[in-house]
């Protein structure tokens, strides 16, 4: 049981069509690592992360377009939320 | 371009903006769906389970045609720890009446069949376009701005989700708080039709849905699913906001632990995943009720927080259903009299009123605060499993039942059990 879970490998098997270059969440240069933790806690596709040295990595790639750090965090870290562009993002063939 | 001018523009084609679309199309608006996805559906998800008798008074007998994936006709509810489960059991046929039973469904398959039928109905439908904002003219909302052209309408309706940013800009939603929402997770496990049914007990167009309690979520507020459907089973665990960062199991691990669990992996072992999701459930209620009404613009489904969690029923798109038919009403009456301000609109609320939108969320009003309670992710799913092992356990002479029963109740605590009973009982 307690496999560490791979997130990435699940991301893998959606359809994505990421808009390069042109994130739709951006998030504030130095946040609270207090409310960053949250996120790593909470974010559904593992977007908010830290490298070895505990420097924040987020990637916009792969998100779920849920809101869950936007309600999470709000303007404290998510500097701005919008939806991608039409036609790009996570495209659901089941949903 | 007054020539291009739509009698209504809906904003998002999910299940509340097609139906309002299909009813306003078919009275003879003329409607225009704009959607940020590439199709009807591209963008949704649910958990899994649409109760029929909201599409069921527009499209009587829809299911013989739409894409659902099984009839539920057997309910499973488990009370679950790190290791083991408690379940109570549910079977019976489909009821005789389409009006009552429900569905388990993939969002990406069912939406473009409603979508279908709005456009036959008259409707236009525009895919792969993001409205960016709404075009407000002396305080009247009379369009909308997607990649920078204006496009006018008499009145919009917003069916744009639980994160309506363009409700939120008009300022008649409330920014969503960690306190009335919860994320869901899901996995879609491609398993085959055959298996579906030996492990679930199902058989052809029957299918079973089944709630977990406890465990899944960590011990706070929450649980997990799992609905079967055609040849494949959903399978998530959804967690309230407002507990995050009190676990030290992230959403994601929580998901993949209830997998592993002993009563679950045998269930969804040698099958596939074909799709992770994520989505926002608006669990607050009436709590979160936004300002439904505006001039010249009207909120439907996830984005007015039409939700129902009564712990054992999780509701979402009948609503979403019925409240884009209230909305549709109301915008025909408008348009009939030619009269978009928020006075004329306002037969949107009273049809709401009269519906079991506003019933039941008022019914439930007392229940998001009831479920949220730690004993009922933690002291009772334990009490109940420590119970049934020392129910089953044999190593030697036994005790009187009773004996074995009690310090599982003690240890719950009889004034927490009745409690909590009470004020769930007074909570529905």
């Amino acid at each position: 049981m307690n496999t560490r879970v791979n997130v990435d490998v699940k991301l893998g098997v959606n359809k994505f069509f990421v808009d390069e270059g042109n994130p739709h969440i951006e998030i504030a240069e130095n946040p609270s690592l207090q409310e960053y933790a949250k996120l790593e806690a909470a974010c559904p596709a593992g977007l908010y992360r830290r490298d070895e040295k505990g420097a924040v990595r987020f990637d916009y790639a792969g998100c779920l377009e849920c809101g869950t750090c936007r309600i999470l965090c709000g303007k404290t870290i998510v500097k701005r939320w919008e939806y991608p562009n039409g036609t790009f993002g996570v495209e659901f063939r089941y949903g | 371009m007054s020539d291009d001018k739509f009698d209504v523009i809906v904003v998002g084609a999910g299940l509340a903006g097609c139906t309002a679309a299909f009813l306003m199309a078919q009275a003879g608006m003329e409607t225009l769906v704009i959607e940020r996805g590439n199709f009807a559906g591209a963008k949704n998800m649910t958990g899994g389970r649409l109760y029929a008798h909201s599409l069921e008074a527009i499209f009587p007998g829809f299911a013989d045609d739409a894409p659902v994936e099984r009839c539920i006709v057997h309910e499973k509810i488990s009370f679950m720890d790190e290791t083991s489960s408690v379940t109570l059991d549910y079977a019976s046929t489909a009821s005789g009446s389409p009006a009552e039973r429900s569905y388990s469904v993939l969002r990406s398959r069912l939406d473009p069949w409603l979508a279908e039928k709005a456009e036959s109905a008259g409707a236009v439908f525009v895919t792969g376009v993001r409205v960016d904002d709404l075009l407000v003219r002396y305080g009247k909302v009379c369009g909308v701005i997607a990649g920078g052209e204006e496009m006018e309408a008499d009145m919009v309706i917003l069916a744009d989700g639980v994160n309506s940013l363009l409700g939120e800009k008009l300022g008649m939603v409330h920014t969503v708080t960690p306190h009335h929402c919860a994320v869901g997770v899901k996995e879609v496990i491609e398993l085959g039709r055959q298996k579906v049914n030996d492990r679930f007990g199902c058989c052809d167009k029957d299918g079973a849905a089944w709630l977990f309690a406890g465990m899944p979520s960590a011990g706070y507020m929450g649980g997990g699913f799992i609905y079967t459907n055609e040849d494949s089973i959903s399978l998530g665990v959804v967690f309230g906001l407002h507990n995050t960062g009190r676990s030290a199991k992230s959403v994601p691990q929580m998901l993949e632990d209830f997998k592993n669990h002993p009563t679950v992996r045998p269930l969804v072992e040698g099958g596939k995943l074909v799709e992770y999701s994520a989505h926002v459930v608006p669990e607050g209620g009436m709590e979160m009720a936004p300002k439904l009404v505006g001039e010249g613009v009207l909120i439907v489904g996830d984005a007015a927080g039409f939700c129902l969690n009564a712990g054992y029923t999780v509701r979402g798109m009948d609503l979403a259903v019925a409240s884009g038919k209230a909305a549709a009403v109301a915008a025909i009456n408008a348009w009939q009299r030619a009269d978009f301000g928020a006075s004329s609109l306002s037969v949107y609320e009273r049809e709401l009123d009269g519906s079991f939108i506003m019933k039941d969320l008022r019914l439930y009003r007392k229940l998001p605060s009831f479920l949220d309670n730690r004993r009922m992710y933690n002291d009772y799913p334990a009490m109940a499993t420590g119970m049934m092992k020392d129910l089953f356990t044999v190593n030697g002479p036994s005790r009187p039942l009773r004996k074995k029963m009690i310090p599982h109740l003690k240890k719950a605590g009889f004034m927490n059990l009745i409690k909590d009973g009470w004020k769930g009982v007074r909570s529905i």
